[in-house]
């Protein structure tokens, strides 16, 4: 396939993936908000400050807001256009890619995502940010979920479905220890051993943020740091730990290749496989000697390197096509832009 | 929302139509009122009556419910919402995708009309294809003087750097969109030949597909022609021109990027082929072969569909900033090693001054009298034809020569003062750019606007495919001027479209 479209398609099924987790994260936290005693404007900071933090985006969200309470962080996360990983600019983005291959992707499936950009942009949706944020987050994930199962359903299972895999995988991972880090950032000290009453309530909605809650209760019974990164991070069995999602991204790129699995032919492979050892044999016993914090950011920092390899390996391509390199894939140029509305279409 | 697709779609499928026979007539509610007016009516006689060939499609809109016709009408827009069927609108703020408007009620031509119209096409697409080759060659129609030298060497988008350039299969124009009027004689007239990147195939296809979800029943008994062969013939054309002896060439669509008015249909088409879609970066040139770049590597190329204008396609040749070309592809095309559809250089024939050649290259090359006439036009730089365009510039429509889409023209009659002499101007500043024509008053159709049928001005683009054989999809897209009175039916000036039917009989 063309190495515009496997990139492309692996980005649009991250956008969707990162849409999806944005609303469990803000659904759940804005529940969590009702189940606590009256806050004031000191301490809903305080309840919210570790939200952005995890996500990464605090520099761009303290230029754009002075305030950091509910109103102000719910905004940035679901529908400010400024905000380029908040729910509306990740589903802009998807559809933006769907767009460009547009014909490899079944009608189904670009229904389904242009509806859900059709919603977001809509004054139902608007509304419902505004008088009902539960219905418009469920809406966002249930299509995120339906756009899922239409690809699982309907895409042919070669090269455009594996690196669709390599795409939600890796986003799954990142924001499964996105949301854990939010522990990190809690103000009750959360040391990693010791968790205070609070902390059980914080655990339990970092797990129902990863839609985990209900999987938890099935193997485990105690609540606490241990056992929900043990389960986050570890567990062979749950879709979205860190462990299952490399497990399957794994799987994609030897897919890809045609290397058997446990060798490598790529940059990408032998990072994965590297990392995917570290997790099949360890536990929370490595997190904890690291510290949290640094152990998740280090997880993170793998999963772009993973991301620069496969671009590397198979949208630039340096050592196949060195008679006429390809161009960086950078965002669009102002010419780039004039000149495809200058084309005369008759 | 979907269950309102989804309701149109069961009629489809045949649950309970409300247009089965014996149904009680109502009285002619929808066409109530309705106005032929002073021109050519596509279903209306100049009588009042209604022409037998349109009789049971009147009927059946005549019967149906006032509520029952918008919330089809909704659907069917929502459809082409939903499908992202939307062009691009390029200095309109208001965001840059909107709908084609579609208009449900068709327009339907008999079987004798369309096979003369056949006839006349692929008449012209013979005699163009004749033109391009000799005029990039021994130029003997020039040497005739036939055309004078001087309008060809003017032509904007003569390309001299490709004389005696063979190119594959000898086909210059393969997809012609001819757009053809009808006048108040009832006589059909060719406007111009668009044969560059002519577009707006996928909206034929579209429409028809809109229509057969909102209201099926419609379609009962009428005996309409199918236009689902074009993606087909388009890619029978495609491999046909492949200048490696393969039995499976591979063909590519090239695209100028999402961002283009048309990128709708750049990958509805590509995808209805089953051809990859790809803009300029995807491909590369080595040793004058042209691969694409897949995630196994280079992939040799053999034909290219290419939808990005000479200008912009290769920065070594033409325009050097040009960042959606493919550096080299030049070389490759000269050396045979791979096809475009359409040639380099074809602009040279849809050039309006050159347009007004073409029944005089039928003659030239054919021996034949043509079968459809041009609309009778003035060029500027014939000294006669001047001082009467200058003359009578109210009365006339004056064009330059190589725009497209509606733009650089005035309308005569509702210009302004001010539009007439900046026209003046820019008429005699440079008259080989300027041809003007007689407003033609194109024929009407039924239109629903705003809570009535109303007649509203159309024209129909053909799209005409010439690969092994010439193959036209029965019909074309019909566009309608949607503005009261108005004439111009482009996307780009407030025009929308109607399905077209061809009947069988």
């Amino acid at each position: 396939m063309l190495s515009r479209v496997a990139n492309t398609l692996y980005w649009m099924v991250r956008y969707v993936e990162r849409a999806d987790n944005l609303a469990r994260l803000i659904d759940v936290n804005q529940q969590l908000l009702l189940d606590s005693e009256r806050l004031d404007s000191e301490r809903l900071r305080g309840f919210w400050h570790p939200i952005i933090l995890s996500t990464g985006d605090e520099d761009l969200f303290s230029t754009l807001y002075a305030e950091a309470g509910s109103t102000e962080v719910i905004r940035f996360l679901t529908d400010d256009k400024r905000n380029p990983n908040s729910i509306t600019s990740c589903i802009a983005l998807a559809r933006e890619n769907a767009r460009t291959v547009r014909d490899q992707l079944s009608d189904e499936l670009w229904e389904e995502l242009n509806g859900l950009y059709l919603f977001t942009r809509s004054t139902e949706a608007e509304h419902l940010i505004a008088e009902n944020p539960p219905r418009y987050y469920e809406n966002v994930r249930r299509s995120a979920v339906t756009f899922l199962g239409i690809a699982a359903s309907t895409t042919l299972r070669d090269e455009d479905w594996d690196f669709m895999e390599l795409g939600r995988h890796l986003e799954r991972a990142d924001k499964t220890t996105r949301f854990l880090d939010v522990a990190n950032y809690l103000p009750d000290g959360s040391d990693g051993t010791v968790v205070a009453a609070p902390g059980i309530l914080h655990w339990t909605a970092i797990l129902r943020s990863c839609g985990a809650l209900g999987a938890f209760r099935a193997v485990e019974r105690k609540i606490n740091a241990r056992s929900v990164i043990d389960f986050l991070i570890f567990s062979g069995k749950f879709p979205r730990s860190v462990r299952f999602c490399m497990e399957k991204a794994d799987h994609a790129l030897h897919r890809i290749s045609g290397t058997p699995r446990g060798t490598f032919c790529n940059d990408a492979e032998r990072e994965t496989g590297r990392l995917l050892a570290d997790l099949n044999f360890g536990s929370s016993e490595d997190a904890f000697r690291t510290g949290l914090h640094d152990y998740l950011d280090a997880l993170q920092e793998r999963f772009n390197a993973i991301g620069a390899a496969i671009f590397q390996s198979y949208v630039l391509m340096p050592e196949q096509v060195q008679v006429c390199p390809a161009e960086e894939f950078r965002s669009l140029s102002a010419l780039a832009l004039w000149e495809m509305q200058q084309q005369q279409q008759q | 929302m979907y269950s309102t697709i989804f309701s149109g779609f069961q009629k489809f499928c045949g649950v309970g139509p409300p247009f089965a026979k014996g149904v009680i007539e109502i009285p002619m509610q929808m066409f109530k009122g309705y106005d032929p007016g002073n021109f050519y009516d596509e279903m209306y006689l100049p009588d009042g009556g209604v022409r037998p060939h349109c009789a049971p499609l009147h009927g059946r809109f005549s019967r149906l419910d006032q509520q029952d016709f918008l919330a089809r009408k909704a659907s069917s827009e929502l459809y082409f919402l939903r499908q992202g069927i939307t062009f691009n609108v390029y200095h309109d703020n208001r965001g840059t995708e909107r709908i084609f408007p579609f208009d449900p009620v068709p327009r339907v031509m008999p079987a004798a009309e369309w096979e003369h119209l056949e006839a006349g096409l692929t008449q012209r697409i013979v005699a163009l294809n004749l033109f391009l080759h000799d005029i990039y060659h021994d130029q003997q129609i020039l040497k005739d003087e036939v055309i004078p030298r001087f309008y060809i060497e003017q032509a904007k988008h003569y390309r001299p750097e490709f004389r005696g350039v063979d190119v594959p299969a000898n086909i210059y124009i393969h997809i012609c969109g001819s757009d053809l009027i009808r006048g108040a004689d009832g006589e059909y007239y060719v406007l111009e030949d668009n044969g560059r990147c002519p577009s707006g195939a996928s909206y034929l296809l579209e429409n028809r597909n809109a229509l057969k979800r909102a209201f099926p029943g419609i379609f009962d008994e009428m005996g309409v022609r199918s236009v689902d062969s074009y993606p087909q013939d388009l890619l029978n054309m495609l491999q046909h021109i492949s200048p490696r002896g393969e039995s499976d060439p591979v063909c590519v669509l090239l695209t100028p990027g999402c961002h283009n008015s048309a990128y709708f249909e750049h990958c509805y088409l590509a995808r209805e082929m089953g051809i990859d879609i790809v803009e300029g970066r995807d491909l590369a040139v080595v040793d004058k072969f042209v691969y694409m770049r897949t995630t196994r590597g280079l992939k040799r190329v053999d034909v290219i569909y290419r939808r990005i204008d000479d200008d912009f396609i290769d920065p070594v040749v033409f325009r050097k900033d040009s960042v959606l070309g493919v550096p080299g592809l030049m070389n490759a095309y000269r050396s045979g090693n791979v096809a475009l559809a359409n040639a380099v250089g074809t602009g040279v024939a849809d050039d309006k001054v050159i347009y007004y050649f073409v029944p005089k290259m039928i003659e030239y090359y054919l021996g034949q009298k043509p079968i459809l006439p041009n609309v009778p036009t003035y060029l500027a730089s014939e000294e006669k034809d001047l001082k009467f365009i200058l003359g009578h510039l109210p009365e006339l429509v004056v064009k330059a020569a190589n725009e497209s889409g509606g733009y650089g023209m005035l309308m005569g009659p509702s210009a302004t003062k001010e539009q007439i002499e900046k026209f003046r101007e820019l008429i005699i500043a440079d008259p080989r750019n300027y041809i003007a024509q007689p407003v033609i008053s194109l024929s009407r159709a039924p239109t629903w606007c705003d809570g009535s049928m109303e007649g509203r001005h159309i024209d129909l683009r053909p799209y005409i495919i010439y690969g092994d054989d010439v193959k036209i999809v029965p019909g074309g897209l019909t566009r309608v001027a949607l503005t009261k009175d108005s004439l111009i039916v482009n996307s780009s000036q407030g025009g929308g479209s109607k399905d077209t039917w061809v009947l069988h009989q």
